[in-house]
């Protein structure tokens, strides 16, 4: 693996383009920032083509016999399906919006990072093929042939945009970059080029039910142990029920959220909320992940994933589902759910049953994000809260990508931070809510050898928060995405190393006051609270 | 794919220079493993690998920290149940160096 260079040396970045003209510049494949090829064992899992030994660097990527063929026939397929992408293709003006908005080429100053250019790696192809002035003027149009350079190109920089979206939000035309990413990487797996990080997780969900392959009787012992640190930190025993037929919600959660940290205070924080409002859920080893890096692979991939929802929902008899902190999950729940694998007629629209609140917004997909769940309850008085309890912590809330820009979910985590948290400090107004900046790592780019262009990419979040911390003296940076709480955790430790990171949720079971609860001195990750009596002295 | 010479035989290694086949997995071969990491393997560091060997048989995953440093803590006293204790032992971080050593697979996902 690739060692990563010191923050002092990664913030130099120049912004000076290259001396050749961009169809002339060839990729560079330098350690830290790409990642490793699609293993034998995930593509034979996942029915994907080409299955062979290689790697990025490689001069010979062992392509297949007609391999331009192959390209030629899938773009032109997915111009016929998606009538997005033929727009996408066209319409742009080149107006340039979209250049200083990414992230990547912000950590970068490449010059093909700025989306615009991302893109026209793309439409050179799509107009060289499909496109009359293309095909007649050649490079004169903006068209040119795809060659091995220009598939390696598509790789290298396909897998240097996170699908955050960002971009799109100042693009004048609306075009959606992250589709973009999608088609080009769906036309890259026709050809056997992808990467282990994404592949391995899809396929371990297609195989046990989620991305980190947990077997039924892991996630049951690893939830055990979960709940045996709650009765430590707060005397109260908790049971969570797995696969129980007849509970009314059915809850479903990143994997991560039961087996990694810090997700495991998140998860904690679920369901010291459940029992506290006497929930009748459940959860499933069938149905164990919220994500769905189906969404960075494949329209197939990520439809066969996501159908586990619903057809364990409809197993178990739930009336609903409720989901948790994940981030591209909702992408995938609110924009493609529905039409891909509903209509889930066998569900209700969702009630909460402790307030009544009929979630209008749910009613299609039948599913609601739990900050909307938990905002309800604290908005109707429900939950009894000591956001003393966080006093210890200086928070700031990262909005992540996709609730932000896929599902407008900006003042749900506020207010129940808001109720939770005495000291809370916003980010700046352009790295936050629509324009948030992304981790830098998104779409299964959080892998080790890929750290340097993680670092790069996640630059601007991180300086944002650098902002607050300085001026603030924040310490905890919030979010509600799964990936975020890995990859934010490694971005801080390398740019700002005084600042943790923890889900929303993980402050709400700090702040909830259990029934029959011992005396706390401790938060969830058993460290020490502010000393409570003397605050209220000093009030 | 690159691999490293024990006992006379190749045994294939992934990328970050772990077994490609758990299979290949023996004491001699985890020694080996240790001196690519620079780690003289200890009574201690054996018992992390022993119980890091153990929960893969029955989960087929490596454990995450918090039940790792449990299960030490339980076995050995509190004082040795935490991070810091298994940091000393492997300085690169026990999830990286002493999963190495065991043999186990790197886990994938949002981690």
């Amino acid at each position: 693996m690739s060692k990563t260079p010191p923050p002092a040396e990664l913030a130099k970045i120049s912004h000076q383009p290259p001396e050749t003209p961009w169809m002339e510049t060839p990729v560079e494949f330098r350690p830290g920032t790409w990642c490793y090829s699609g293993k034998p064992k995930a593509l034979e899992a996942l029915g994907l083509p080409n299955v062979r030994e290689w790697s990025p660097p490689d001069e010979d990527w062992k392509l297949p016999e007609g391999w331009q063929k192959i390209i030629y026939e899938g773009f032109k397929d997915r111009l016929n399906k998606y009538r997005s992408l033929k727009i996408f293709m066209d319409i742009c003006v080149r107006c340039g919006a979209c250049a200083d908005k990414c992230h990547f080429f912000l950590g970068t100053g490449d010059p093909k990072n700025m989306p615009v250019l991302r893109a026209e790696l793309l439409r050179s192809v799509y107009r060289k093929d499909f496109t009359t002035a293309g095909k007649i003027l050649g490079h004169f149009a903006g068209a040119r042939e795809l060659t091995v350079d220009v598939l390696k190109e598509w790789f290298y920089y396909f897998y240097q945009c996170t699908e955050c979206r960002r971009c799109s939000v100042f693009c004048p035309y609306g075009i959606d970059t992250a589709e973009i990413t999608m088609m080009a990487r769906e036309l890259l797996h026709l050809v056997g080029v992808n990467i282990n990080w994404i592949l391995e997780p899809a396929s371990n969900c297609s195989r046990t039910g989620n991305h980190l392959g947990l077997q039924p009787h892991t996630l049951r012992d690893s939830i055990d142990s979960l709940c045996e640190d709650i009765e430590d930190v707060t005397g109260v025993h908790i049971e969570v029920p797995l696969n129980k037929k007849g509970a009314e919600i059915l809850f479903i959660t990143p994997s991560a959220d039961a087996f990694a940290d810090p997700g495991i205070y998140t998860f904690m924080g679920y369901i010291l909320l459940f029992e506290h409002i006497g929930l009748d859920y459940t959860m499933s080893t069938y149905a164990s992940e919220g994500g769905n890096f189906g969404l960075f692979t494949n329209q197939e991939t990520m439809k066969k994933l996501n159908a586990k929802m619903y057809a364990e929902a409809k197993r178990l008899g739930v009336k609903w589902i409720l989901g948790g902190e994940c981030g591209h999950m909702w992408r995938v729940i609110h924009q493609y759910m529905d039409t891909m694998n509903g209509p889930a007629d066998f569900l209700e629209a969702p009630v909460s049953p402790i307030t009544g609140t009929k979630f209008e917004n749910a009613k299609s997909t039948k599913m609601v994000h739990i900050t909307e769940f938990t905002a309800d309850l604290i908005q109707h008085n429900k939950l009894k809260l000591d956001p003393r309890r966080n006093d210890h912590r200086t928070v700031s809330f990262h909005d992540s990508c996709n609730p932000s820009r896929a599902m407008g979910l900006f003042e749900e985590p506020r207010y129940i931070l808001k109720n939770v948290v005495n000291n809370f400090h916003e980010m700046p107004e352009n790295a936050i809510r629509e324009q948030t900046f992304c981790c830098g790592s998104g779409t299964g780019l959080n892998t080790d050898e890929y750290m340097e262009m993680r670092m790069r990419g996640g630059f601007p979040r991180a300086n944002a928060v650098k902002y607050v911390h300085e001026k603030h003296g924040v310490d905890l940076l919030s979010c509600i995405c799964a990936i975020d709480r890995a990859t934010l955790s490694t971005l801080m430790q390398y740019w700002i190393p005084m600042v943790e990171v923890a889900g929303v949720h993980e402050l709400v079971g700090n702040a909830l006051v259990m029934e029959g609860e011992g005396e706390r001195t401790t938060d969830l990750r058993e460290e020490d609270l502010a000393d409570v009596e003397g605050e209220e002295d000093a009030v | 794919m690159s691999a490293i010479e024990v006992g006379g035989k190749n045994i294939a290694l992934d990328e970050d220079g772990f077994l490609a086949d758990i299979g290949d997995w023996n004491e001699e071969v985890a020694l080996a493993l240790a001196k690519t990491e620079n780690v003289d393997m200890t009574d201690a560091h054996w018992e992390v690998v022993n119980f890091l060997r153990d929960y893969y048989a029955e989960y087929k995953i490596a454990p995450m920290i918090r039940i790792l440093t449990k299960a030490i803590g339980k076995k050995l006293g509190k004082e040795k149940g935490n991070t810091k204790y298994l940091y000393e032992l492997y300085p690169a971080g026990p999830a990286k160096q002493a999963c190495k050593i065991a043999g186990l697979p790197k886990p994938t996902g949002c981690v």
